[in-house]
Order: C-alpha cells, then structure tokens, then sequence
C-alpha cells in the first residue's frame, strides 16, 4: 500500500497505534457529514416533492400558466415563478458580466500589482454584503431612482432588484475571470506583440478568446448564484407570480415563493406545504446543473485546456 | 537623475511592451487609452454603489441610531421598537453556529489534508464539498425544517437555526482549513516524526499551532457571512416577532436580518428607518469581524519565520 500514494511521507512506514486509528475514523466522520449533507437535501427534496406529485401531476406543473396553490382555485403551473426567476436573473447577467469582465481585464492587463492588491478585497466586500440588505438598497434607494427615469415602473419590479443582484454577484464573475486571463500563457501574449498587435488587439483577438471556457465558467456560476439568491428578490420584487418578460411589474420568483410560504402558517403536511420543496427540488436542479457546467469548464482549463 | 542602466531597462521594457511610436500611429494609443477608461469605470462601477449603498443606510438611519434602540424589544410603534431580541439572537446563533461547525469542519480538513489517500471516498467527500459550495442558501432552510425542526424535533429553536447554518457555513470552514494546513511545509512534519512523535502529536504540537491563525481567519470570515444569511433561517421558521431574548438553546429566536426583512417588508415607512439602523447595526457587526480576521492574520503570521 505504502508508495502507491501521491504524496508519500515517512509517517505512513510507522507502526499505526490504535489511538492513531481511533482518530483517523473520527476525522474520516467529520470529512463524512458533507456527504450526509448532500444526501439529506436530496432525500428531503425527493420525499417531499414525491408526495407534492401524488397530488398534481406533472402536466398540471409543466403545462399549467398560473401558479396559485394558495388561492382557493388551484393551479401549480411553474412558469410564471420560472419566468419571475429568469427576468431577474437576465437583468442581473446583463449588469454583471459587462461589470465583471471589463473589472478582470483592468485588474489583469492594466492594474499595477500594488493596485490590484488594494481593489481586490474591496471587490470582495461586494459578495460579503448580507443580501437583506441590497434588497433594502433595492426597494428604498434604487426603485425611486429608476421610477424617476422610467414611466410605468412598479413599486415592486423584476429590474432594480435585477440589477442590484447583477452588481453583487460582479465580484464572482470578475474573480474567475481574472484568473482565466492571467492562465493564458505569456507566450500567446508575447507572440501577439511580436506580430505587431496592439495591447487591444491582443486583449479581443488573444487573450479573450483563450481564456473563453474559464470566462464562461464564471459566467454560468454568476447566473446561477443569481437563480439561487433569495432576499433581494423577496423584498423588492413583489410576490405576484405572473408569466411575463415585462421587467416593470411585481413578479415573483421561486425563492421568492418559498419565502413567502415560510413566512405564512400553512400546516406541515398539506399540499401547500409540499410545494415549496417542489419548487427548491426545481431550484436545486438547476443550480446544481449550471455549478457541474461551470465545475467541468474549470477543470478543463485546470488541466491545462488551453495549449 | 536615473542611472544610465535603469533608463535602458526602462526604454527596453517600454519598446517590448509595444512603444507604439516605432510601429504604430496615434490613434491606437488612444483606443487603448479609451478602452482602458472603460475598463476602470467598469470596476469603479459597483464600487460607487456601494458606497452609496453605505452611505444610504447611515443617512436613513441616523434618526434611529440611539442606544434605547440597541436596548429596547420590537414593538408596534416604529419609534419604540428596538434590536434587543435580534441582537441576543444573533449572538446565540453565532456561538452555537461556531461549536457546531468548527470541530466538524477543522476535522474535516485535517483528515483531507493529512490523513486520507487517494480514494473513492476521498473523491466523494472532495465532489461534495465542492457541489454543497454552490447549493443556494434556501435549499440549507428546506433541509433543516425537514431534518432538525420536524425529524429531530428541535422545533424553530436556536439550536435547529445553528445546525441549519453550520451545515451551510461547513464548506467554506473546510476549504480556508485546508488552505492553512497546506501552508505549513513538510519538513516540519517530518521534524516532529523524526523526533519520535506519532501523527496526532505532530499534527497538535506542531502543524496545528503554525497553521492556527488561517484557519481562526477563515472561522471568523465565515461567521461574518453567517452573520447576515436570512433565507435559511427564515425557512426553518425563525419568528419575526419577539419579544425577549433566548434563555435557552431550544428557545425560539430572531435574528438581526430577520428583523430587517420585517421591518423592510412592512408598508408604512416609519419601519424603514428601523431596517436601516439595524442594517448599520449589521453591517458594523460584519465589518468589525472582518476587521479582526485582517488583524489575527497580520498580528500571529508575523512572528513565523522558516
């Protein structure tokens, strides 16, 4: 056994005490809770959501236009809480990869090291911020402001939330990236210069273009921290699930609704209940999607994808 | 004056780094000159709206910022209405969010980083740290009213909010630990296994000690986020109105996002100028803790040398 390891240390050539044992299961138990994690989202998310689908079938989710399980008529069309989603999460992308992307050119290609050092945990406070309180920001500071420059909007909308969410999820988008540019072998570089490319078109033609699969990795885990945040959306959003790509109106989106039924006293148990776990299963899916993408685009580059 | 040699590594360095006077006119200096503004005000950008954001916040705030607000309960009248309850709630949670999370998630990064071998396990557990990183907050509040409110019966206590939150917090305190373990360097190791110590007791007097002050910052930075998540707790059905402090683990809680959303969520906007003192209170909170990690790490990396 011993050799067959990576990383091979004397220690592993040393009789193993049973004390030693002992804390190596223990550890190896600590290391085991993230897989019971896993395991317990999944089970709870597929009990729940087999029991919500006992009841509604999965026509009536899938085809159905309105979703109102907690009116007195009840239709459980997932649409109108997915289209609440996308609307704020394309208002959010639109804000943030323009934001982000020029931020990992600046840092990487312009920025002296002592400045780069100073912006990037600046950036970082961005991400720390807790999200109740950009939905704040969003409901008292940036409505007003758009409602002066855009008739017709809301008090509660899908685009200044949108965009709020856009530039906090910027430090995301801007950080991958950065590191994908600065992966872009200096020889690329060089060779550009020594064509005679400018430093731009070196940046378009060159630098971009190679670090593309890192760029767009970070993009898919901005769009899906962005499907997945809860509090900007549940405060200045409104909660009126409608199937609509007017950015000005209350909409609501899934995390929104489970908020919001959270918040009610629906009994444990009942249908109404099931379907906030219908709609975190439906959540979660797709997060867990668009992180596997971005994961595997990652690796790719990690593994030296791009000689 | 500069040295003759300097001037030369000067000019050298510009002529390779494109000196656009050889080979090229005016105008793509000034592209680039343009495209490097655009780049600048990019990043500038959500600078400026976070300062705004800060700025908004304290100017809302400022009427509501006295210490009766620190000390009184919620109330029905805005102006009476205190962050008693949140505050206490918060503090609950966070002590009890840390004794849960750090054994298990120091742990964790010790057996990764100094125990396991490559195996399918070891690939599993990694797959899982890094699949649960990106799992949206909400999903942890699904499965902690599901496993810890309604299996375990722990109710809408402190205690059920804790775990929620050590379970999302517990991939982030294993990926700064085993950050810090890692830089410790193997001679050290193989220092203390020379000296005739086990495993365990190079690990403990050895490895642990050097790497203390990466992993306390990591503890701390993480607790700082924790600090501030709503969603979960909101799911597992922390209450919105309460009027005492805790007096036990399995007592019902608030927290001081909790109270912001409330206060946030209402119509009349006397409740606004509430949200936006405690949303300084927070932010204070949030920025203090930082401050500490900033300080731990610059205060007890210094006095390392190898």
């Amino acid at each position: 056994m011993p050799g067959s390891k990576a990383k091979s240390h004397p220690e592993l050539e040393q009789p193993r005490a049973f004390k030693e044992r002992i804390i190596g299961w223990v550890l190896l138990l600590c290391g085991l809770v993230s897989v019971v994690t896993t395991a317990g989202i999944v089970a709870v998310l597929l009990t729940e959501t087999w029991g919500f689908f006992r009841e509604v079938s999965l026509e009536q989710f899938l085809a159905d236009t309105q979703w109102t399980p907690l009116f007195a008529e009840k239709h459980f069309g997932i649409w109108p809480l997915m289209a609440g989603t996308m609307l704020t999460t394309a208002t959010a992308v639109v804000v943030a990869v323009p934001l982000g992307l020029l931020s990992a050119i600046y840092l990487s290609e312009f920025a002296a090291d002592r400045v780069r050092r100073l912006l990037k945990p600046v950036l970082e406070i961005l991400a720390g911020v807790p999200t109740v309180v950009y939905g704040y920001f969003a409901l008292t500071f940036v409505t007003p402001l758009l409602q002066a420059l855009i008739p017709g909007l809301a008090g509660f909308n899908a685009l200044s939330p949108g965009i709020v969410m856009g530039v906090m999820i910027v430090p995301v988008i801007a950080s991958l990236s950065e590191d994908a540019v600065f992966a872009v072998p200096a020889s690329l570089r060089e060779g550009s210069y020594a064509l005679g490319a400018g430093k731009l078109a070196t940046i378009f033609r060159v630098i971009l273009p190679s670090a593309f699969s890192g760029i767009a990795a970070s993009v898919i885990l901005g769009l899906s921290r962005a499907i997945g945040e809860t509090m900007i959306v549940a405060i200045a959003a409104g909660q009126q699930p409608r199937l609509t790509l007017d950015p000005r109106v209350p909409i609501e989106t899934m995390t929104a609704y489970i908020v919001q039924v959270s918040l009610g006293d629906t009994p444990t148990g009942t249908l109404e209940y099931r379907t906030i776990f219908a709609v975190g299963m439906t959540l979660f899916l797709m997060t867990f999607c668009l992180n596997l993408v971005s994961h595997r685009l990652r690796q790719h580059i990690l593994r030296g994808g791009l000689q | 004056m500069s040295s003759p040699a300097q001037t030369a590594s000067a000019a050298g360095q510009r002529t390779f780094f494109g000196n656009r006077s050889l080979t090229q006119g005016g105008p793509r200096l000034t592209g680039e000159h343009a495209f490097q503004a655009v780049c600048l005000a990019a990043l500038g950008l959500p600078l400026l709206v976070l300062l705004v954001l800060f700025a908004d916040a304290f100017r809302d705030a400022l009427p509501r910022l006295t210490w009766d607000f620190l000390t009184s309960y919620p109330s029905r009248r805005p102006e009476a209405a205190g962050i008693l309850a949140a505050l206490a709630g918060s503090a609950y949670l966070m002590v009890l969010t840390a004794v849960i999370a750090i054994p298990l998630g120091v742990g964790a990064a010790i057996y990764l980083e100094e125990y396991a071998r490559p195996s399918r396990l070891t690939a599993l557990i990694e797959v899982n740290i890094s699949n649960l990183a990106g799992v949206p907050s909400i999903i942890y509040g699904l499965l902690g009213l599901e496993l810890f409110v309604r299996a375990m019966q722990l109710g809408r206590s402190l205690l059920a909010g804790a775990a929620t939150l050590a379970l999302l917090l517990l991939p982030m305190v294993i990926m700064a630990s085993r950050e810090a373990l890692r830089t410790v360097p193997h001679s050290l190791r193989e220092a203390s296994y020379a000296l005739g110590a086990d495993r365990w007791q190079g690990l403990r007097r050895v490895v642990l000690p050097m790497c203390m002050p990466g992993i306390l910052t990591g503890i701390i930075l993480s607790l700082a986020r924790a600090i501030g998540e709503t969603a979960p707790l909101i799911t597992i059905g922390a209450l919105t109105y309460v009027a005492f402090a805790p007096n036990s683990i399995y007592s019902a809680f608030t927290a001081l996002p909790i109270q912001i959303f409330n206060w946030v969520s209402r119509p009349q906007t006397d409740f606004h100028v509430n949200a936006a003192a405690g949303i300084v209170v927070l932010l204070g909170l949030m920025l203090a803790l930082n401050g500490v990690a900033i300080w731990l790490r610059n205060r007890l990396q210094k006095r390392i040398y190898w």
